[in-house]
């Protein structure tokens, strides 16, 4: 075992950090979170900036545009991303990390030439159709109908949780396209193109009052039948296809994240004073960042695992739920700290006195994204119990 | 980097595993409780696989592997709660003549600055070893004087309590007693890990044969969410004791005090979680003696209080933390 980068990995590294220290010097200054239309063009300079350079599609094969990577490579670029404090995948996240290796694996050629290169160069922008407020951690019950009615599906339903859909020009979207087949059977994955008419984009305003999320209701939607991916009827396997591509990076752009706000809540404990003396020199607070940072690195050592095991051409069965839930536990802990030390600043969301404040109540609200999104902490751990342990289901 | 076993290094996991299974299963161990119980031939049978040698250079008589592969040896030893001065016994082995091949059994006390001075296994051992800020120091266990404590925590650690400060002669000045305090806390959190991951066997195959209300009881998702959480803890700690096992060997990775505590805080924890989550899964049986689960809690605790407190190690990686 090793944790030290090989010759070839070095090397890597070197050029990327090099390369991106002169592009992130470059870019503007970034749109607030609510202007969506100053959010994708910021996206789309950058991406393309990638593009140009080589990088996009980083772990893509190269015979679709993309670099073909290692996972190990991918990681590097990751890491040295944060350092040099570049923009993360921002609205290109569905298209890059879902969409477009769906299509890749599943699509017919005039789909791959009409869609992957738009994702690559950032002139294209995806959200994901797949959640219903009927449908959550049980997906496969999802009801939005597709019924087919020439060249076209016709699609009526409601969709939830579609995020960028504020600045998405595609979705990839889940539909029931044989009402009598209950559950996995009967479900269609199609490239809904979000200018077409009966679609009614509303924003979701979320607990800490972004708009990242929005509900889409659709209404005799007609997407020609060209747009379906894979077979009709086929669209839970299309799904989850990608999860063969996972090679343990899912997570890395959200933990570099923690992993700054935990630095900045440290400093922001030094500088605090309580009861004559600075928050950190308080022991059970010290005790409890202690505690937090080894978890932290420990997510870094679990993540180095699976990315280890993704370059051997799989992931370990339970190794992603088993990180997402233990990176969502210490996600709470940290914002039940920052909550501790943050003391009555923590009554406002907006930052005080040019200190992070405001972040770190964000910090707290944002654990429940981790805690929920994706599949609940409480599905996860079902799927480790059953997959994993081998306990009998349920039912 | 690649931060998963080699296939070599799952052979030798599983070559402990064997022989763990098939030379010290239950009642071996259980019979440690007799002050008399310490077994030397199967303490030399484990000397003679090269267990103490794993990193140990060849020409010093050991198998010349890393220290990250000693590591992986004592999760194997932690999971099959193979009893005896393990981390000792490793430490020693290289620098201690006749450790390495088990002729002469260590015991180890790191100096606490109060309280009593508590030695696990003094009774079974040939010569003490004494670390302190200082150095270390080694001493024949017939020149101490101490008294046996009758109803050791943990059946399976023997423990005696020392009648004053020991001295003897040294074996080695600062630099090693702090090179031995750093892997000999990463060597106990790795029996932690395997510990954790022991007592969670254990539970889930109680889970799937235990029937109630007509149905195994690993059907309930009460039980499925502590067992899956148990196995979590698991796979948190083994990822920071691997981590720290190599920034051993590659100092230049990482803060090696930091990966060693950070190992601590993770490994301990899964171990008395898992562990705790084992006797409540066994329900009632889990309360008795006659069932296993306490073997693991007890040897957690045993083994959480080795080279430093969880509470010094929260500090040490808060502090390393805090200084960037």
């Amino acid at each position: 075992m090793h944790l030290r980068d090989s010759e070839s990995d070095a090397a890597f590294r070197t050029e990327v950090r090099e390369w991106l220290g002169g592009a992130v010097a470059s870019l503007p200054s970034r749109p607030s979170d609510d202007d969506w239309p100053g959010r994708r063009a910021y996206d789309a300079h950058w991406q393309r900036l990638l593009f140009d350079a080589g990088y996009a599609g980083i772990n893509w094969p190269a015979e679709h545009g993309g670099r073909g990577a290692t996972p190990t490579e991918h990681l590097i670029f990751l890491e040295e991303s944060a350092a040099a404090k570049a923009p993360d995948v921002g609205v290109g996240f569905v298209g890059q990390m879902h969409a477009g290796p769906t299509i890749i694996a599943e699509g017919t050629d005039a789909q791959k030439s009409h869609h992957l290169r738009g994702i690559l160069t950032g002139e294209h922008v995806w959200c994901q159709g797949f959640s219903e407020p009927g449908s959550g951690s049980d997906l496969a019950s999802l009801r939005t109908r597709a019924f087919r009615d020439g060249d076209d599906y016709v699609v009526t339903g409601q969709k939830i949780w579609t995020s960028h859909a504020m600045a998405a020009d595609y979705c990839e979207m889940l539909v029931r396209t044989d009402p009598n087949e209950l559950k996995h059977k009967g479900i269609s994955w199609l490239i809904m193109p979000m200018d077409l008419p009966g679609i009614d984009v509303r924003p979701l305003v979320t607990v800490h009052g972004s708009t990242e999320f929005a509900e889409l209701f659709l209404d005799e939607v007609r997407v020609p039948v060209s747009n379906l991916v894979g077979e009709e009827n086929d669209g839970w396997r299309v799904a989850n296809v990608t999860l063969s591509f996972e090679r343990g990076t899912g997570f890395v752009g959200e933990l570099l994240d923690t992993t700054n706000v935990f630095q900045e809540l440290i400093e922001f404990s030094k500088s605090t004073t309580r009861n004559g003396k600075s928050v950190y020199d308080d022991d059970s607070i010290r005790r409890e960042i202690g505690i937090i940072g080894a978890d932290l690195d420990a997510l870094w050592a679990f993540t180095k695992r699976n990315v280890s095991q993704g370059a051997r051409g799989g992931m370990v069965m339970g190794s992603g739920s088993g990180f997402k839930v233990a990176f969502a536990t210490t996600q709470h802990r940290l914002g039940d700290l920052a909550l501790r030390v943050l003391d009555r600043s923590s009554l406002s969301l907006d930052d005080l006195d040019g200190l992070p404040t405001g972040e770190l109540v964000h910090a707290k609200l944002h654990a429940f994204a981790i805690s929920l999104g994706g599949g609940t902490t409480q599905i996860q751990q079902n799927i480790i119990a059953e997959r994993v342990l081998g306990l009998p289901r349920e039912r | 980097m690649d931060l998963q076993p080699t296939d070599d290094q799952n052979s030798l996991v599983e070559m402990i595993t064997g022989f763990a299974a098939d030379r010290f299963p239950i009642e071996i161990i259980r019979s440690f409780s007799d002050r008399t119980g310490f077994d030397r031939s199967r303490w030399s049978e484990l000397a003679a696989l090269g267990t103490f040698g794993v990193a140990v250079p060849e020409e010093s008589g050991g198998v010349g592997l890393n220290f990250i592969d000693a590591v992986l040896v004592h999760e194997a030893l932690g999971a099959a709660l193979v009893p005896g001065p393990l981390v000792a016994a490793t430490l020693a082995s290289g620098v201690v003549e006749g450790v390495i091949d088990g002729s002469v059994v260590p015991c180890l006390v790191d100096l606490p600055h109060d309280g009593p001075l508590i030695v696990e296994h003094f009774r079974s051992a040939d010569v003490l070893l004494v670390v302190s800020d200082n150095g270390v120091e080694l001493i024949s266990c017939s020149e101490i004087s101490g008294s046996d404590v009758l109803h050791p925590t943990d059946p399976t650690t023997p423990v005696t309590v020392l009648a004053s400060r020991p001295e003897g002669k040294s074996v080695g000045g600062p630099e090693l007693a702090t090179a031995w305090r750093q892997r000999g806390s990463l060597l106990a959190s790795a029996q932690l890990s395997g510990n954790s991951s022991g007592s969670t066997s254990l539970a889930v195959e109680y889970a799937k044969e235990r029937e109630q209300f007509g149905r195994p009881i690993g059907s309930f998702q009460g039980l499925k969410h502590l067992l899956a959480d148990s196995w979590i803890r698991t796979e948190v700690a083994r990822s920071s004791v691997w981590a720290a096992g190599v920034t051993i060997d590659e100092p230049e990775v990482g803060s090696i005090p930091r990966a060693v505590a950070g190992a601590r805080l993770t490994a301990a924890r899964a171990a008395t979680e898992n562990a705790k989550t084992c006797v409540q899964v066994h329900g009632g049986m889990g309360f008795t003696w006659e069932v296993d689960a306490h073997l693991f809690l007890k040897r957690a605790w045993i083994l959480e209080t080795q080279f430093g407190s969880i509470d010094d190690a929260a500090d040490v990686v808060a502090e390393l933390y805090a200084i960037r």
